[in-house]
């Protein structure tokens, strides 16, 4: 506790002096706190979306490209091949660099379709009321309980690989299936939001009902609306990896999905060529991971109590009862959890003191 | 009663939902799609007499109005008739009986080890916040955030590949020098439950994550209700706290459950493919790959009714808990 925590974490170089005395005021600057999960989650995310537009132009080979026609034993990583060749010589390490652009360009567009679609349903669901908010919920608990994956598995297996091969209509697809647990999170939200204080007295003014929305309620849905966002990328990647790696769609160049898809049809894991599957797969795990934990980012703005207090300073302990002092007013702290720790009268401080122990 | 029956009611849309959609699908199809798949199929072992059965079925050049298609398309379902599997000549349902014991098992044995191990987790993670086991759930994300197919192969290819610790192919023993009888007798069982411990394995860890971390985020809202406070002021023992924190903590998990059924068993179906294992999962991959279309339409309905029947287990055990969903009118 002795030295300073800094609240704003890492990779904020303009920010980087404690917050910590500073009057509320200055703090509500970022409302993202920028905590290790956060900057982590952002940087990964940063690294793919730079290999998802220069990727294919800095590929130091095309992803068709063949070392050797003769061949067929995938290479290992070496200096020549960073990540070594598959079966047909191509290059892993151009591969994996090209593979990433449709794969996020599918999941951007399927979680902006799909956030779209949610916002209207279960926001007019949850303003209008009535009957009209019944219809819609229903609609979207069906949507819920039917299996996308395999709805579109019924879908795509015919399609003309023409098809298959547009990123957006794929994407548009991959969205019809992913809009409903937006739209349920976002009804309930509004739910609760429509009659608050502000809202009726902008009814009570006069507004449009479209403005009331617009204006008075989405600002307030933004981070659910942003977390619902990360939630339907992370499916669309998964569902369109999955997609191809089935051979349900396949894409002309090749994808993440694709390589995972050879590799499994050539049985690179018997075979021993782990460098084959490998990057794909940790790309795919890599962003999957990168955006869910910027959703605990998301998660901590909508509840702060969520926030865990490890990432920001050490030592605090959450007492029953007691709230905790997270920041005091002087720089000289005595320690918020010192003062805490005795407990008026002793009331429940035990608990959680007794629970140092006990537990296991 | 009236929240049961109108939750029953709601079941009978959805199906009746389903049932239309999966008439439509492949209607809704760009023209040319079907008859493409159909082509394909007549290069394999299948009569011309059967090729119009098809035809017919999905409405290429048919005399027929959509609609008494539609009832005719009905009439077969209420029969249980899902139609002819191309690929291997039997009726569908037949298949499905076959396979989906296996997906129920492995559904339903990953979710309870979920269940039971995540809220247990989260109500310690959420009780003892910000301690050791608060650092740990970023790393949580990783099974939530990768696809399950990766999963299910890293569990391949590590438990079973290279260390051996447990079969990676198949529901049962099926190598040559077996001599198991289907059934239930002990050599078969001990046989199955070896095959479904990866499997199973990978169902539950892609799912415990939601359910500590939902379990944790409901604890912290929770111990900050004046009920637990009152509790604790009672001079309770620490356990009965957390129980009466924790008994409040955990409905909305299970409505939060219900909305991500259908992830967990899509999820399986894509598990079941990487082991091979004898589910519908695994069968409806074949039929993607012989282009089986009767038979991927019969999963798919399957798929849809389990997952309304898991859903309507998780409105059961939520009005069970919750004294209040009982009493809405």
């Amino acid at each position: 506790m002795a030295t300073p925590t800094v609240t704003s974490g890492p990779g904020t170089p303009g920010t980087g002096e404690p917050v910590v005395g500073k009057p509320a005021r200055a703090r509500r600057g970022s409302r993202i706190p920028l905590t290790p999960k956060v900057v982590v989650g952002a940087a990964i995310l940063f690294v793919f979306a730079l290999i998802a537009v220069f990727g294919p132009m800095i590929a130091p080979h095309s992803a068709d490209w063949q070392a050797n026609a003769t061949s067929s034993t995938p290479l290992p990583p070496s200096g020549k091949f960073l990540l070594g060749t598959d079966q047909q010589q191509h290059d892993i390490f151009s591969q994996v660099l090209a593979g990433g652009r449709d794969t996020l360009l599918i999941a951007f567009v399927a979680g902006l379709v799909a956030t779209c679609l949610s916002v209207l349903i279960g926001v007019t669901a949850g303003y209008v009321g009535g009957w009209v908010d019944e219809a819609l919920s229903i609609l979207s608990n069906i949507f819920l309980a039917l299996p996308g994956l395999l709805i579109l598995m019924v879908v795509m297996t015919p399609l003309p690989p023409a098809d298959t091969d547009n990123p957006l209509l794929i994407g548009l697809v991959i969205a019809l299936t992913a809009w409903a647990w937006g739209a349920r999170v976002l009804r309930a939200q509004t739910l609760a939001l429509r009659n608050q204080d502000y809202v009726e007295s902008a009814r009570v003014i006069g507004e449009r009902k479209p403005r009331i929305i617009v204006f008075e309620i989405l600002p307030n849905l933004l981070p659910i609306l942003a977390s619902s966002f990360i939630f339907t990328v992370i499916y669309g990647i998964g569902t369109y990896v999955s997609l191809s790696w089935l051979g349900v769609i396949s894409p002309a160049t090749s994808t993440w999905g694709t390589m995972l898809n050879t590799a499994q049809q050539d049985s690179a894991i018997l075979g021993g060529y782990w460098w084959w599957y490998a990057p794909p797969a940790a790309c795919v795990a890599l962003v999957g991971i990168a955006l869910a934990l910027l959703n605990f980012g998301i998660d901590e703005i909508i509840n702060p109590r969520l926030r865990s207090a490890r990432d920001n300073r050490k030592g605090v302990k959450y007492v029953l009862g007691l709230t905790p002092v997270l920041r005091t007013a002087d720089r000289t702290r005595v320690g918020g959890t010192h003062r805490a720790a005795p407990g008026p009268a002793g009331l429940p401080t035990p608990v959680a003191a007794a629970s140092e122990g006990k537990s296991k | 009663m009236t929240t049961i029956l109108r939750r029953l009611g709601f079941y009978v849309l959805a199906a009746y939902a389903a049932v239309t959609l999966n008439f439509f699908l492949p209607r809704m199809l760009p023209g040319n799609a079907l008859q493409a798949l159909l082509a394909k199929m007549q290069t394999t072992t299948i009569t011309p007499q059967q090729l119009q059965a098809l035809a017919d079925q999905y409405g290429l050049n048919s005399k027929q109005s959509t609609f008494s298609q539609y009832l005719t398309y009905l009439g077969h379902l209420f029969q249980g008739d899902l139609g002819h599997s191309t690929s291997k000549s039997i009726a569908v349902t037949q298949i499905l009986s076959k396979d989906l014991p296996w997906t129920v098992g492995l559904v339903g044995t990953g979710t309870v080890v979920a269940f039971v191990l995540g809220t247990l987790l989260g109500i310690v993670v959420g009780w003892r916040r910000s301690g050791l086991l608060d650092a740990l759930l970023p790393s949580a994300t990783f099974f939530q955030a990768v696809p399950y197919f990766i999963l299910a192969s890293i569990l391949l290819i590590t438990g079973g590949f290279y260390w051996k610790l447990f079969p990676y192919a198949n529901g049962y023993d099926t190598g040559r020098n077996s001599n198991l009888t289907q059934g239930w007798n002990g050599p078969f069982i001990t046989s199955v439950v070896e095959h479904g411990v990866l499997p199973a394995a990978t169902v539950a860890l892609a799912s415990i994550a939601g359910w500590i971390i939902g379990m944790r985020n409901m604890m912290i809202t929770t111990m900050d209700e004046d009920y637990v406070l009152v509790a604790a002021a009672k001079g309770l023992p620490r356990w009965k706290v957390i129980a009466v924190a924790a008994r409040n903590a955990i409905l909305p998990t299970i409505s939060n459950f219900a909305l991500s059924i259908s992830l967990v068993v899509t999820g399986s179906i894509v598990t079941e493919i990487v082991f091979s294992y004898p589910g519908i999962g695994y069968q409806v991959y074949l039929a993607v790959l012989d282009a089986d279309y009767p038979l991927m339409q019969g999963i798919l309905l399957v798929v849809t009714f389990t997952v309304l029947g898991a859903n309507l287990l998780a409105d059961i055990a939520y009005v069970i808990l919750d004294p209040r969903a009982r009493k809405e009118a």
